[in-house]
């Protein structure tokens, strides 16, 4: 399990990182927390002759909460994310996601920044960011950009980003009502079979508005705007729940493999669903 | 073969300076450069967690971290934790309540728990459980591995009384 060679870089600012990713070009890549690229380095999957890993980059660190805004930095790991009461409070959708994420070990060292930034359909927080409508901000060698997690991910392991960008930070308006994000899994560490991230805002006893995003059940997350649409005005009961099953389930695309059929899967992401709304209406 | 780098390393207390390829794995520098053979492989597939150090104070799978990566850490390793002579409080534990049983996974286990109790020093049974969820063991089924960290956490709190 020994990976290729490469050389190291360990700029201690963004504008080392351009200057590195316009120096290699396609040679080069930037690792984060690594438990994604790492992997498939030691399994010779990903070739990386220039390495630049961001960890010395204080401005990707620390997160900013101000109001109802917040912003989070690429390099805020899953632990903090879980041990932050401040975004907590203001999102507890965060700390719920994340502590589905691997394991203990894992999460240490696992950020934000690369788990949105990869495009692995099997990573939770894509979904649960275009749940939440977030903001990803790219770097790159013209300057900054904002790109919408809903228009992020085009296939497996593609995305927006150029080659010589690099995600800095994800912003999102907190929001309001009830929440929920739930995952079905093999085992601890394993990608989801199927996971829904959902938030439900109730006025008069009845949703006033509903977003649904599914995870690891198309090459891309999956944000369902009829799904969502299917709760509103409804009292979140059976039925309603199920029009709203039935309309994520024209929107996902999963594919057999080791977790399953596609049939199985189908009948895993209704069911997380199903909990998902459920749960995000008793919150609401 | 790329450049070999000048790394710094703290492990245990001690002071380490050398030159390796940045694409050297930290388990196989504790092993085989520092002779550190606490830390085991595993899956070396960062699964299993038999090869978990704590690093600049987080617990780290050091199958899935490269020497580049820790340049500047610094590093304890179960042999940090205690000692043959000296016990660390978990290590007794874990022999008390027979918390293993071939011992392969121990030393993960062991190194995982003190950043646990650290952490958390109080846990409930399901937060041991939960907080121990990057640790594998094909031998005890668990149970007695979550008997001797709770055990543990109450002999430290109790001493912990005492002191004050």
């Amino acid at each position: 399990m020994i990976p290729a060679s490469f050389d190291y870089h360990r700029p201690s600012d963004l504008e080392g990182v351009l200057a590195l990713l316009k120096e290699h070009g396609d040679d080069a890549r930037v690792i984060a927390g690594g438990h994604s690229l790492i992997p498939m380095m030691k399994l010779r999957m990903a070739e990386v002759p220039q390495l630049i890993d961001l960890q010395a980059i204080e401005s990707l660190k620390g997160y900013s909460v101000n109001g109802s805004h917040v912003k989070i930095g690429a390099m805020v790991t899953q632990h903090e994310l879980i041990n932050s009461d401040e975004l907590a409070a203001v999102a507890p959708i965060l700390r719920e996601t994340s502590l589905q994420i691997a394991d203990p070990q894992v999460r240490y060292m696992g950020t934000v920044g690369g788990n949105v930034a990869n495009g692995d359909p099997g990573n939770d927080m894509p979904g649960l960011m275009q749940c939440l409508d977030a903001t990803l901000h790219l770097i790159g060698p013209n300057g900054t950009r904002e790109v919408a997690a809903r228009e992020y991910y085009e296939a497996a392991y593609v995305t927006a980003r150029e080659e010589d960008e690099v995600l800095t930070a994800i912003s999102f308006e907190a929001p309001k009502g009830g929440y929920a994000y739930e995952k079905q899994k093999r085992k601890i560490g394993d990608y989801a079979t199927a996971a829904a991230a959902v938030t439900i805002q109730k006025d008069g006893g009845k949703v006033a508005s509903a977003s649904i995003a599914m995870t690891n059940l198309s090459d891309t997350p999956v944000w369902s705007e009829a799904a969502g649409n299917a709760l509103v005005g409804t009292t979140c009961d059976a039925g309603a729940i199920k029009v709203a099953v039935a309309a994520m389930l024209d929107d996902i695309d999963p594919t057999e493999d080791n977790r399953g059929p596609v049939a199985f899967k189908k009948h895993v992401a209704g069911i997380i669903l199903t909990r998902a709304i459920t749960r995000a209406w008793e919150r609401a | 073969m790329s450049k070999k780098m000048h790394i710094n390393l703290t492990v245990n207390g001690e002071h380490h300076e050398f030159l390796a390829e940045p694409r050297e794995l930290l388990i196989y520098t504790l092993r085989e450069r520092l002779n550190i053979t606490g830390p085991h492989i595993g899956c070396e597939t960062s699964h299993c967690g038999a090869c978990t150090v704590t690093l600049n104070g987080k617990s780290v799978k050091a199958c899935t971290m490269f020497i580049a990566q820790a340049d500047g850490a610094e590093i304890t390793t179960i042999e940090g934790i205690g000692s043959p002579d000296n016990l660390h409080v978990l290590q007794r534990s874990f022999r008390e309540h027979h918390g293993l049983q071939c011992g392969y996974c121990t030393p993960g286990m062991i190194t995982r728990a003190s950043k646990l109790l650290e952490e958390n020093p109080n846990p409930t049974e399901e937060e041991v459980r939960f907080g121990m969820a990057g640790n594998m063991c094909r031998c005890t089924g668990y149970q007695n591995i979550v008997k001797s960290i709770l055990a543990a956490a109450s002999e430290m709190n109790a001493a912990k009384e005492a002191a004050e």
